[in-house]
């Protein structure tokens, strides 16, 4: 298949992984590398490529899963909205699952919530024009990546004169996050394989204090396993060679600059709030997304009465720990017994991008080898 | 009295076949009276016979014959609630019996008899329960299956989706054929007779929903005639169709119940470039898809060559392959050896396969 084949040549990957092993031999210590986005996640695990690196490379899992980083707090919001009557609660397939304090929306559905699955705002957009004696709700989730089409249908939605049509909003960006985690004392990271898809949208300026302030080089990276494995490369070279910059792996995909139109889009629609409450990593300043007051009418938390609780997650959960990278995902305590992908008390184990989905579900082989290994 | 010419005119017309003339089911048709009558008539009978065992109330099937062709019964049922009920490739008719004839045909029997259970919502378009039933008469008759007995019932607009079907089949495992899910052992190698996922593929296209613009119809067919050429030919340890949940559902199952561990070697899997784009698109896995005429098989890995031969010449095995290894260590794990050469797990599904969204 063209466009996919190429950038998953097992002969071009066998080259890259020897020259990661001749620049892991010349470091000569242990490289721990964050994957910033959970697509790169997915990735990894999908190509068994954290079983192809050498040992001296660990690969830490960031915050970048929209589902994951969601506080139980607002997931209870999410529900509390899908259950009022009237309200069709259109959400990303991913976000159904994940548990809130008083079940998920899969869990508010089967009592009769009319929760539907959409692929992109646009289709929330013609629910409402569908059900005009129903309010549509659009849960949107996710980093830069998605924010600018929800801008768009908020945008439509105005153009045509939708009033019964809101947004959820739980947009977040990703670069306060990152702020966060490298301000945190436990942290022990070496370097960062950066988001490409967000980058696409924010272009590499914001990521400069990672190599100025942070001395930490970031890779800005595809989705394919070559280009996984690419970035990883660069990282080492940048660490053997003193550097600390920022760098563009995703060529093909994006432009230094980023993309203006998205940027302009997500500007008119929407603005910072003054924090917003991560899951793991705290209430995090000017993270967090809302609409600006004149589309106050396209807000649902504006609509609705929304609880706004903030819950703590179950006692028994390090999903934070995991979203920082301190601990390994198989380091939790209910790791793959009392949580499951089938049974999951944490937002981590829902997501195909989270890291414990992605370690139970792919990577519990390999993890074990590993861990036989260094025993 | 009786000789009346009016009386007998009636009596001529009662008992004349029944035939449907609205355009679409009321509850009328499942009160028992006479509207459900012309309904089994013209619709059921005249479609799913001539076996139907119409006028009385249970199928009998002789013994002896049934004891000449085998030592063991054997019995499944499956309900059908496929949305659209029309695909291409099938429907749901079709898919009732192929369904029922497969689940039959992989446990090493030849599929002989199925009930029929319709459950249709009141509203649905007579002239497309016409279309499946003649379809479901069709299927039956390909997969050389007697449909012997059925019910119908009517329910309320809202307590069903168009229309469910049940079915539930009789086979006959002939004496020395021993397939089973616990028999797979450490030196076998699996089998699948050919393209993956393009049942799962085919009905995500027809929901219309995703917008997508492919072609790729539903595989759904009737394996019993490739099982027992296979079964004539090797010593087949295991058998099981794929069904939903995929590949990936059906090696789970059989590891675990032999407790051998698998290696999948995804370079070797059989999938329409079509559907491997369609999955690339929507972030889903062909390893998770839904088929309707596909079965993985495990022989020992001596009798291969002749089982790969075997199911080859059959029409519904041309891309036939050796899909995977068994092996000792670790038992009840399946791993999948990616073309990118690392090696992760292929677990199940939890829910339904969804794109990812970023």
């Amino acid at each position: 298949m063209r466009y996919v084949d190429e950038f998953r040549d097992p002969v071009a990957a066998r080259k890259l992984v020897a020259a990661i092993e001749g620049q892991a031999a010349r470091l000569d210590r242990r490289v721990r590398i964050m994957e910033v986005c959970g697509g790169h996640t997915h990735t990894i695990f999908k190509f068994g490529l954290e079983e192809m690196l050498p040992d001296g490379i660990e690969l830490v899992h960031g915050p970048g899963c929209p589902v994951c980083v969601l506080p139980v707090g607002r997931v209870d919001d999410a529900v509390a909205i899908a259950l009022q009557p009237g309200v069709i609660f259109a959400t990303f397939g991913d976000a159904v699952r994940v548990p809130g304090s008083q079940g998920s929306l899969a869990r508010a559905k089967a009592s009769g919530a009319d929760v539907r699955t959409v692929y992109s705002p646009v289709d929330a957009l013609q629910l409402a024009r569908e059900n005009p004696g129903h309010q549509v709700v659009f849960f949107a989730l996710g980093f830069e990546t998605t924010a600018p089409s929800t801008a768009l249908a908020v945008l439509q939605a105005e153009r045509e004169g939708l009033g019964n049509f809101t947004v959820f909003s739980n947009h977040v960006t990703i670069v306060p996050a990152l702020e966060a985690l490298l301000e945190a004392p436990e942290q022990r990271i070496d370097g960062f394989v950066g988001p490409g898809h967000v980058t696409m949208i924010i272009g590499l300026a914001p990521y400069a204090f990672i190599a100025e302030r942070h001395r930490r080089p970031l890779v800005v990276s595809g989705f394919e396993p070559l280009d996984v494995l690419q970035s990883v490369s660069m990282v080492l070279a940048q660490l053997l060679d003193g550097r600390a910059e920022i760098e563009n792996q995703y060529r093909r995909g994006v432009k230094d600059e980023g993309n203006r139109a998205a940027q302009d889009a997500i500007g008119r629609v929407f603005e910072l709030r003054p924090s917003f409450e991560w899951r793991g990593l705290g209430s995090i300043e000017r993270s967090g997304l809302r609409l600006t007051e004149a589309y106050a009418r396209f807000d649902a938390e504006r609509r609705f009465a929304v609880p706004h609780h903030s819950v703590a997650d179950p006692a028994a959960c390090r999903c934070g720990d995991v979203l920082k990278g301190v601990i390994q995902p198989w380091q939790c305590g209910v790791f793959g017994t009392a949580c499951t992908p089938h049974s999951p008390i944490g937002a981590c184990m829902v997501s195909s991008e989270g890291a414990c989905a992605a370690y139970y579900g792919y990577g519990r082989l390999s993890t074990a080898r590993r861990l036989e290994g260094s025993r | 009295m009786s000789d009346h010419p009016l009386f007998q005119r009636i009596e001529r017309f009662r008992r004349r076949a029944g035939r449907v003339r609205e355009d679409v089911v009321t509850q009328a048709h499942g009160g028992g009276g006479r509207a459900m009558r012309d309904l089994i008539d013209d619709l059921v009978i005249r479609n799913l016979g001539p076996d139907l065992q119409a006028d009385e109330d249970q199928a009998r099937i002789g013994l002896a014959e049934l004891m000449a062709s085998g030592d063991r019964l054997a019995f499944t049922t499956d309900s059908y609630v496929v949305s659209p009920l029309e695909f291409p490739g099938g429907d749901i008719g079709r898919l009732a019996v192929n369904g029922t004839v497969n689940d039959l045909a992989v446990g090493g029997a030849i599929p002989r008899f199925l009930s029929v259970g319709l459950v249709i919502e009141e509203g649905l378009p007579v002239a497309t329960l016409r279309r499946i039933l003649k379809s479901m008469g069709e299927a039956a008759r390909e997969a050389g299956v007697s449909i012997v007995t059925g019910d119908t019932k009517v329910v309320q607009r809202g307590a069903a989706d168009q229309l469910f079907v049940n079915t539930a089949g009789i086979g006959v495992i002939p004496r020395g054929v021993e397939v089973s899910s616990k028999r797979v052992r450490a030196d076998d190698v699996i089998l699948v007779n050919g393209m993956l996922g393009d049942h799962g593929a085919a009905i995500l296209v027809a929901r219309g929903e995703l917008k997508l613009a492919c072609d790729i119809p539903s595989d759904c067919a009737p394996l019993h005639t490739l099982t027992q050429a296979l079964l004539a030919g090797v010593d087949v340890h295991a058998m099981r169709d794929v069904t939903r949940g995929g590949l990936a559902a059906v090696l789970n199952e059989l590891a675990l119940g032999s407790e051998v561990g698998m290696q999948v070697d995804e370079v070797a899997l059989p999938v329409r470039p079509e559907v491997r784009g369609f999955c690339e698109v929507l972030g889903l896995d062909p390893v998770h898809l839904a088929n309707e005429g596909k079965l993985v098989a495990a022989v020992p890995a001596d009798q291969a060559a002749r089982a790969l031969e075997i199911l080859r010449a059959h029409p519904l095995g041309t891309h036939a392959a050796v899909i995977a290894r068994c092996r000792a260590e670790p038992p009840g794990v399946v791993t999948l050896g990616t073309g990118f050469g690392g090696e992760r797990i292929l677990d199940v599904l939890v829910g339904e396969q969804l794109p990812r969204i970023c």
